[in-house]
C-alpha cells in the first residue's frame, strides 16, 4: 500500500534521512522506532510532503513524492502529527468536522461514534478545543483525522508526555483503528505500546533503517535493542 | 451642542463602519499570509474608479455589484501568481512586492483616470434628505453606505462562524499545515480570502467613492489610517479591527467637528497666555489637530500595549 525507496532528505545542509526503505501493507500496523533525533518524524513528514522529499514514495499506486499535502490526504493517507496541532479556537465538534474532506460522502466513522467512544470529548463538544488536556487533545487529533476516512493513517509520538492511564486509552484506540481495517504507521519511543499492536516493527538509525522484523523478533535480538533503542 | 453629538456619532460610525470593511479584509489576510498588505488601500481606490466607470456605462447598481467583482478577481490573481510566487523569497520580499503593487496601481489608475478627481457622483434615487434632525438634513445616501457596511459586516460574521468554508479559514489562521494534512487545499483558501478581503475594500470604494473624493490620491490618504486600525485593535484580530474602526472613525469626526482651543477653555483663568510665545499651542483648534488624532493614538497603543487593543500577539 505504502513503498518508500531511497528517501533522502535534508533540513538546510544538514543530511537528515539517508535512503529510507520501507513498506506498509493494507490493513497492516507498523511501528517506526528510534531515538530522538535519528528522522523518525522527519520521514513521515517527507512522505507527507511537509519535508521536500527525495526518492521514490509511492501510495495505492500513485507517485507521491513532493505532491502537495491535501492530495495526499485525498488519496486516502492521513497524518496526525506529533504538535496535536488542534485548531484552539474551534470547538471540539467542529474541529471533528473539519477532519471531513468530502461532506457529501459518509465514512465509516461518524461523528456521533467518535463522540460515543470518548465521552470526555462528548461532554466537551461544544467548547473550545483549546481548554483540553493533552491526553484530550491527542485523542481530538487521532478522531479528527479519522473523520478524513483515511485507509492508512500515520501517528507521530502519540504518548509523548501523556500520563499511563491516558497512554493506555491511546493504545486501546489504536487498537480500535488496526481492528476496523485501516493501517497505521507509528512512531513511537516506548517499545511496550509498539510491541502490543504491531504487527512489523523498523528501527531506524542515523537517517536509516537498521532493523526490520515482528515484535517477537525484535524481542530476541537483545543487540539491536541494546545498540538503537536502549538509553 | 446635542446636535453636533448625534450628527457626528452618525458620521463617526459610518466612517468606522468604511474603515471595517476594509480593516476586515487586511487584518485577516495578515493572519493567514503573514504580511501586511500595503497595496490594501489600493483595491479601495480600484473599487472607487472601477464602481465611477461602471456607473457611467451601466448605472450605479450594476456598479455595485461587478466593481468589487472585477476588484476581487485582480486580488485573487495578484495572490496566485504574484504573492504565492514572492513567497518563496521570505516576508521581505513579500512586503516589497505589495509595496511596489501599491505604486503601480496609483500610476496606473493616474494614466487611465487622471490626477483630478472624476465626477462621480451620489445615485439620484439616493440623492434626497433621509431625515432632518434639528437643523441639519442627512442624506439618504449615508444611511445607505451604513446599512450596506452593516450588511456585508453581518453577512461576513455569519460566513465566519457558521459555515464549513469559514471554519476551514479560521483554522487556517493558526495551523494552515494541519488544515492542509486534513485535505484541505490551503493555497485555494489563502487565494479566496484574498479575493475576498481586497473585494470588501472594493465595496468600500464604491460605496464611499460617491461621497468621497474619488481621486488618484484616495489610497494614499487612507492607507495610513488602515494600519493604524490594524494595529490598534491587534494585528490579526477581527473583532480588535472592529473595535478599533469605530474608535478611529469616531475620534476622527469628533475631533474634526470640535472647535475648541485651550485658549477657549482656560482663556479667561490666565489672559496672559494668549500673549506670549505658546499663543500658537494655546490657540490651535481641536480641528485643526484632528488629521494627528489616530497617529498619537497609534503611538500610544505601540507604547503601552504593543499586541493592540484586542491582539494576542505583540506586533
Amino acid at each position: 500500500m505504502l513503498e518508500v525507496r531511497d528517501l533522502h532528505a535534508y533540513y538546510g545542509k544538514s543530511h537528515i534521512l539517508q535512503g529510507v526503505d520501507m513498506h506498509i501493507d493494507a490493513g497492516e500496523v507498523v511501528s517506526l522506532l528510534g531515538r530522538n533525533g535519528v528522522g523518525r518524524s522527519t520521514t513521515v513528514k517527507a512522505i507527507m510532503g511537509e519535508v521536500p522529499p527525495q526518492g521514490s514514495i509511492w501510495f495505492k499506486g500513485a507517485d507521491i513524492a513532493g505532491l502537495p499535502s491535501y492530495r495526499i490526504a485525498h488519496l486516502g493517507l492521513g497524518y496526525v502529527p506529533e504538535h496535536r496541532d488542534i485548531f484552539p479556537g474551534l470547538t471540539v465538534r467542529q474541529n471533528l468536522m473539519l477532519g471531513i474532506k468530502d461532506p457529501r460522502r459518509a465514512g465509516k466513522w461518524r461523528l456521533e461514534d467518535m463522540l460515543e467512544m470518548f465521552p470526555n470529548l462528548a461532554a466537551r463538544a461544544d467548547t473550545a478545543a483549546g481548554v483540553l488536556s493533552g491526553g484530550e487533545k491527542q485523542m481530538l487529533t487521532i478522531c479528527r483525522t479519522l473523520m478524513g476516512d483515511p485507509e492508512l493513517v500515520m501517528i507521530d509520538e502519540p504518548t509523548e508526555g501523556l500520563a499511563p492511564l491516558i497512554v493506555q486509552q491511546v493504545g486501546d484506540l489504536i487498537a480500535e483503528i488496526a481492528r476496523r481495517g485501516v493501517a497505521i504507521l507509528l512512531v513511537e519511543q516506548k517499545l511496550s505500546i509498539a510491541m502490543r499492536i504491531s504487527h512489523r516493527l523498523y528501527v531506524m538509525g542515523h537517517g536509516r533503517i537498521v532493523f526490520e522484523g515482528t515484535p517477537a523478533e525484535l524481542k530476541a535480538n537483545a543487540a539491536v535493542r541494546q545498540e538503537w533503542l536502549e538509553v | 451642542m446635542l446636535e453636533l453629538i448625534v450628527i457626528s456619532t452618525l458620521n463617526g460610525v459610518l466612517f468606522g463602519m468604511l474603515l471595517f470593511l476594509m480593516a476586515s479584509g487586511l487584518t485577516v489576510i495578515f493572519s493567514m499570509l503573514g504580511v501586511l498588505n500595503f497595496a490594501h488601500a489600493s483595491f479601495y481606490m480600484l473599487g472607487a474608479f472601477f464602481g465611477f466607470q461602471i456607473s457611467r456605462w451601466f448605472g450605479f447598481w450594476p456598479a455595485l455589484l461587478i466593481a468589487p467583482l472585477l476588484a476581487g478577481a485582480i486580488g485573487a490573481g495578484v495572490e496566485r501568481y504574484g504573492l504565492r510566487r514572492v513567497h518563496k523569497n521570505g516576508h521581505v520580499a513579500e512586503l516589497l512586492f505589495t509595496f511596489g503593487l501599491a505604486f503601480a496601481i496609483e500610476e496606473i489608475v493616474q494614466i487611465i483616470w487622471g490626477k483630478s478627481p472624476v465626477d462621480f457622483r451620489v445615485p439620484p434615487l439616493l440623492d434626497f434628505p433621509a431625515f432632518t434632525i434639528f437643523s441639519t438634513n442627512y442624506p439618504a445616501y449615508k444611511i445607505f453606505m451604513l446599512l450596506v457596511s452593516v450588511a456585508i459586516f453581518a453577512a461576513l460574521l455569519i460566513t465566519l462562524k457558521k459555515t464549513r468554508i469559514g471554519l476551514i479559514v479560521q483554522a487556517a489562521l493558526t495551523h494552515p499545515h494541519m488544515v492542509g494534512h486534513l485535505g484541505h487545499n490551503v493555497g485555494r483558501i489563502f487565494m479566496l480570502v484574498f479575493g475576498v478581503g481586497t473585494a470588501l475594500a472594493a465595496v468600500a470604494g464604491v460605496i464611499a467613492g460617491p461621497a468621497l473624493v474619488t481621486q488618484s490620491n484616495m489610497a494614499g490618504l487612507l492607507g495610513p489610517i488602515l494600519f493604524v486600525v490594524v494595529v490598534v485593535g491587534g494585528l490579526g484580530s477581527l473583532p480588535g479591527a472592529f473595535v478599533a474602526s469605530l474608535l478611529i472613525g469616531l475620534v476622527q469626526t469628533f475631533a474634526v467637528s470640535i472647535n475648541g482651543s485651550l485658549s477657549e477653555a482656560f482663556g479667561p483663568l490666565s489672559p496672559a497666555y494668549a500673549t506670549t510665545w505658546l499663543a500658537d499651542i494655546w490657540n490651535v483648534t481641536v480641528a485643526q489637530i484632528a488629521p494627528i488624532m489616530p497617529y498619537v493614538l497609534l503611538v500610544l497603543i505601540l507604547i503601552f500595549r504593543p499586541m493592540g487593543l484586542l491582539g494576542t500577539r505583540d506586533t
